[in-house]
């Protein structure tokens, strides 16, 4: 990318997508006692079930999958509101659609942005913590792997919803509603591909599959994204 | 400040409803580079509305928007190019300091500068010795002078500006008509929402938007 001269501003799509992402970056560090709670409510919950149905290694390794896929997907789902909705209400969401730069490329940067501070950790903090469902080495692997390829898709699909509920009353209620059913492609190949690991099998098909999706995703939602905001903001 | 080129902004038989009001219909006007047009009219009656209509943020119900006499789209590339939008909200972060907001700002919207030419924007608004607070601890005053902060650097020959006086004290009121006096001596032009009498040195049409019956 070449500098830009004062006068001469460059709007090429990639540096609007970097800038924006540069400044969400800036403003979660800013407030990272509300960015740590998605991990520890990942924590907790994932530490309930263990106590909840009991020591008995079997059982608990037959719902580690699942109790692991949805912990994570229910903590993706409670930083969503934090994409679009400050930016909203401060109105410089606005700015941000006024801007030289295109809307779906700023929207992208963000996307990028809040994968980094909440998908990314909360893939890396899961084989960890599902240490203590008894899984072995390898599946703790897949898991993370299967987080990282899946996490991007939990949160582009929430941006949709996050920014077609924003000013709306009880609009966190609605995402939800909005978002969870789309989140089960990701939920059946995620635990798929831990399960398959499981039973022996190869998890490549599932996390391929977990692959394309993300791929479909950044090539088709930040545009679907900047027209939900448009509409939000009319 | 950038070199502005010839602009022109005219709406043409602009309709506007919000649910079952009525806020204008059939409006139309024309600005052309060095001229101001002011909005005038009671609380409610619709100018943040006309504005956001401009900037291309809220959809008319019928109409077009011309720019340089091309019919634009909202929010389309050559608009975004072309028009600054102030908004009534300070469109500030809590968390950034008052040079983090400036430099934010302009870099979101394209513009490059350097912390030199930031600090003297600040420095011309009065916020030089402020430009280490966080937001949220400026008076109402101080963040609308990041504001004004940021129509020094920006470059966007239109500007769209509502109540851009509000809060501020009779020095920053003088400031900010210097600004955009020297707007529109550079060939820029301006759309302003205002309950005050603005003594600018350029023309300056009134537009009074009132109740439809």
């Amino acid at each position: 990318m070449t500098a830009a001269s004062p006068n001469k501003p460059d709007f090429q799509p990639e540096s609007g997508f970097i800038v924006a992402c540069k400044r969400d970056l800036k403003l979660a560090m800013r407030s990272r006692g509300e960015l740590a709670q998605a991990f520890v409510f990942f924590t907790i919950v994932v530490s309930l079930f263990p106590i909840a149905i009991g020591p008995e290694a079997l059982i608990l390794k037959r719902v580690a999958p699942g109790v692991l896929w949805v912990c994570a997907l229910l903590a993706v789902l409670l930083t969503l509101p934090r994409i679009f909705q400050q930016d909203y209400l401060d109105a410089t969401l606005e700015q941000l659609a006024l801007s030289r730069y295109p809307l779906a490329a700023i929207v992208g940067g963000k996307m990028l942005a809040h994968w980094l501070t909440t998908g990314l950790p909360l893939a890396l903090l899961a084989p960890v913590i599902g240490l203590q469902y008894s899984l072995e080495a390898r599946e703790l692997f897949i898991l993370m792997l299967g987080l990282l390829l899946g996490t991007p898709v939990l949160t582009m699909l929430g941006a949709m919803g996050a920014a077609l509920t924003l000013g709306v009353r009880g609009g966190a209620m609605l995402m939800a509603l909005l978002v969870l059913p789309l989140y089960i492609p990701v939920l059946i190949f995620g635990t798929g591909a831990v399960e398959s690991s499981m039973a022996g099998l190869d998890a490549a098909a599932n996390l391929y599959l977990l692959a394309a999706l993300n791929l479909f995703g950044i090539i088709t939602i930040p545009f679907a994204v900047s027209q939900a905001i448009k509409i939000s903001l009319d | 400040m950038g070199v502005v080129g010839i602009v022109a902004l005219a709406a043409d038989r602009l309709t506007l409803n919000r649910g079952e009001r009525n806020l204008f219909t059939d409006l139309s006007f024309s600005v052309n580079g060095g001229e101001a047009l002011i909005l005038r009219g009671a609380n409610g009656v619709g100018k943040t509305s006309l504005l956001r209509v401009l900037a291309g943020l809220t959809m008319p119900d019928s109409g077009n928007i011309f720019l340089n006499n091309t019919n634009v789209k909202p929010l389309s590339e050559s608009s975004r190019q072309h028009i600054h939008y102030v908004a009534h909200a300070n469109q500030l972060k809590d968390e950034l300091t008052a040079e983090e907001n400036l430099s934010d700002a302009l870099a979101i919207d394209g513009v490059t500068t350097t912390l030199e030419t930031r600090l003297d924007a600040l420095n011309r608004v009065g916020l030089l010795k402020q430009r280490q607070v966080l937001a949220n601890k400026l008076s109402q005053g101080q963040k609308r002078r990041i504001g004004i902060a940021n129509l020094l650097l920006n470059q966007k020959p239109i500007w769209l500006l509502d109540e851009p006086t509000n809060a501020l004290d009779a020095d920053a009121v003088t400031l900010m008509l210097a600004i955009i006096d020297n707007h529109l001596t550079n060939g820029g032009l301006s759309v302003i929402a205002t309950h005050l009498a603005l003594a600018l040195n350029h023309p300056s049409d009134d537009l009074t938007l009132t109740e439809p019956k």
